[in-house]
């Protein structure tokens, strides 16, 4: 083959054609509060996004998958938001490897991705809780699932990506020698480092899509932290429901779900035949009909009590599917809805286990604040990774979902400073209020992440409005301090 | 950027040293906020700059002449020099006398200048700016005088009556670009402006102003009273025959 008849994979340059400029849409995070306009530019090649990247002005650029994260990470008021969710091809698959790694573009959800593997007999190795998020957003967010305390998050398990860089190259990074630095800069740094345009993650090999469930309900927080202090080594997956709205002696009551992957042979003989079959029913997509307040004091109290009391006092070795176990929201599309047009928002934090008397208190403020919750998740972090803005740490994990209403910045506020002061910090995918101080507080490490910034990304090409708002790139002010 | 709660990360205070100005970053004020306080240079801007720093603000200190045209363009440069501003504030104005006001041609153009010109200039160059970041909120102080002029203060009324409508039309312009403009109608302020004029019902303190501005920015609104009932009480006014009108003792 002569050299002609290869053509260098060279992105095309448009520079020469006039500019179109793209209309501004309104993008906001899965909050669905906060949001501003930004330019979308559809991404399908490579070739695409340097070229946006390119044309970008001083607003600059931020990858875009599913919209999954809470805040404003993946918008940039006046810039360019690329939208990667086109970027979705699955390129190969080494399924002999050990482990198995499947090398995928970008923009390709952890559903498609499951559903795609499955056959194979193999697993992602961290879901968060719903699988319509993309692999960039997973890596750029280090998102982490029911089994972090034994499997680490997403980023754990990424063997290799291939970054879109601000100089528009594009450059392979793997956690090994000379690109490590940018590697774990990238896991958890919220799309600043470049556009991961490609990643190649290890897997898991598994027998079944099913569990086997153990549940166990508990009578307020102190009886539920006891329980799943206990034993959760032994279960791949632990995570528990609380109510966040009961007071009194039975506050933070909740059930706790804890499970393995089930064996083959654990199957009844009807569900043997199919062992890797993918159950993801659909229930629909939630009409944009509700008002604001449709969480309130009644219907959280009647949702928590249901909630509550329809778990299982006590129930081991219940088989169940993926929906069932994982992502029971995902059955009902556009969910978020449900809080109406004022949106809310998401505080996820974690403190160390030595500050559980600290993670008490901060339920104690949520439960009295009158701030309602419905969702609200427990779950016990095991060791955190190298990467510098990565949320998970060893710890108790807390989460909950709070309608935008009246009052909630003093909430939110002297939950922070709880936080902070036991060591803790809050997760940047859920966040979309934190203040820039507050943040440098809670991560310490933010330097190292700076550092990497200033080397690979001078000019704060890759920006959002998550970074102007924590000063991520920031520029230099004469303001009296 | 302003958060999902609401809260700026910065602002701009045109008239920094104004009492509604100081309120409204009062109420803001918490650690990391930027604040520019654009005023004359004097004790007063000095002093406000000092208390914003102590409960915990950035503080950028910028001169600013309202009839100084041609010292705008620098004004709004400085201002934004630390990044996005998300709330830029037009609260500087001048009262006058309101009888000397239509007898004297000089003061009569000052408070053309300073209520009309000055802000539309400001607006524009301030427009540009949010326009560019696709975020933003311009708030303009304007006045119940604007809405229907009176003979008790009409030169005053008729620069506010031009100010409101400039800004109101500033705020449809750039909404499909992202940013907007509150454009806020208080009626009698009990602030340095007004001293030693007589209170009249309904009057209000700037912390008042302070807070319809803060809900007005959280509720996505355009333009707000205050106090509220007295949308009511103006757009019955607003109707009300001439002939009757003149005889009314306001």
């Amino acid at each position: 083959m002569s050299d002609e008849a290869v053509p260098a994979i060279k992105p095309s340059l448009p520079e020469e054609q006039p500019m179109i400029p793209q209309p501004l849409v309104e993008l906001h995070g899965w909050g669905r509060a906060a949001g501003t306009m930004s330019h979308l530019a559809q991404i399908d090649s490579v070739a695409d996004a340097v070229s946006a990247l390119r044309k970008s002005d001083s607003r600059g650029v931020v990858p875009r998958g599913l919209g999954r994260s809470y805040g404003d990470a993946a918008q940039n008021a006046g810039g360019t938001a690329l939208d990667l969710t086109k970027m979705n091809r699955i390129l190969s698959l080494d399924a002999s490897g050990d482990p198995a790694t499947v090398t995928v573009q970008a923009g390709v959800s952890l559903d498609s991705l499951m559903r795609a593997l499955l056959p194979f007999g193999l697993w992602v190795p961290v879901l968060p809780g719903t699988r319509q998020v993309t692999v960039g957003g997973a890596i750029a967010a280090d998102v982490h699932g029911k089994n972090h305390h034994t499997q680490g998050s997403f980023g754990n398990h990424v063997r290799s990506l291939d970054l879109l860089m601000a100089d528009g190259e594009m450059r392979t990074v793997t956690p090994d020698r000379d690109t490590r630095t940018l590697f774990w800069a990238t896991v958890g740094g919220m799309g600043l480092t470049g556009a991961i345009l490609r990643a190649t993650v290890a897997l898991q090999p598994t027998e079944t899509a099913y569990f086997t469930v153990d549940t166990h309900r508990a009578a307020n927080i102190d009886d539920l932290m006891q329980q799943m202090s206990q034993g959760d080594e032994n279960y791949t997956y632990s995570v528990a429901w609380f109510d966040a709205v009961t007071r009194g002696r039975h506050m933070g009551r909740g059930v706790l779900t804890r499970g393995n992957k089930a064996q083959l042979a654990a199957l009844p003989t009807k569900l043997r035949r199919h062992p890797l079959k993918f159950v993801a029913p659909s229930l629909g997509t939630l009409p944009e009909i509700f008002p604001n307040r449709m969480i309130n004091k009644a219907t959280a109290k009647a949702f928590s009590t249901a909630w509550y009391l329809k778990a299982p006092k006590n129930r081991t070795g219940e088989l169940q599917n993926i929906t069932q176990f994982f992502h029971p929201l995902d059955m009902v599309a556009e969910w978020n809805r449900v809080y109406g047009p004022n949106g809310f928002l998401q505080y996820q934090f974690v403190v160390p286990f030595e500050a559980a008397e600290v993670f008490r208190r901060c339920l104690e403020m949520i439960v009295s604040s009158g701030h309602l919750s419905c969702l609200n998740v427990l779950k016990r972090f095991g060791p955190g990774n190298p990467s510098p803005l990565s949320f998970p740490m060893p710890g108790w994990t807390l989460t909950v979902d709070l309608p935008i209403e009246h009052g909630l910045d003093r909430l939110c506020d002297a939950l922070d400073n709880e936080v902070v002061g036991a060591g803790g910090r809050v997760y940047l995918a859920k966040d979309s209020r934190l203040s820039a101080a507050m943040f440098r507080r809670m991560y310490p490490r933010l330097d190292e992440f700076l550092e990497v910034r200033r080397e690979v990304d001078p000019a704060g090409i890759f920006n959002s409005d998550l970074a102007r708002r924590l000063e991520l790139s920031k520029p230099t002010t004469g303001g009296r301090t | 950027m302003i958060n999902a709660l609401g809260e700026p990360q910065s602002l701009l205070l045109l008239g920094g040293t104004s009492d509604i100005a100081l309120a409204i970053a009062r109420r803001y004020a918490r650690p990391g906020l930027r604040v520019a306080l654009a005023a004359r240079p004097s004790e007063r801007r000095s002093a406000a700059a000092t208390e914003l720093v102590d409960l915990g603000c950035e503080v950028t200190e910028v001169d600013f002449e309202a009839r100084d045209h041609a010292s705008h363009a620098t004004t709004v440069e400085q201002a934004f020099a630390g990044g996005d501003i998300d709330i830029a504030v037009i609260a500087f104005g001048l009262l006058g006398d309101p009888e000397q006001a239509w007898h004297d041609p000089d003061l009569a153009l000052e408070l053309a200048e300073v209520n009309y010109t000055a802000p539309v200039h400001l607006g524009v160059l301030l427009g540009q700016r949010m326009l560019a970041q696709a975020h933003g909120w311009i708030v303009a102080l304007s006045s119940v005088a604007g809405e229907r002029v009176r003979r008790s203060n009409f030169v005053y009324g008729s620069t506010k009556a031009g100010l409101d409508g400039f800004f109101l039309g500033l705020g449809e312009a750039l909404r499909e670009y992202g940013a907007r403009v509150l454009v806020v109608r208080p009626g009698f302020v009990k602030s340095k402006m007004t001293s030693g004029l007589e209170e009249v019902p309904l009057a209000v303190t700037p912390d008042e102003v302070a807070e319809a501005v803060i809900d007005g920015i959280k509720g996505k609104r355009e333009l707000v009273w205050v106090p509220g009932p007295l949308r009511v009480v103006m757009s019955g006014l607003r109707h009300v025959p001439r002939p009757l009108f003149r005889k009314l003792p306001i």
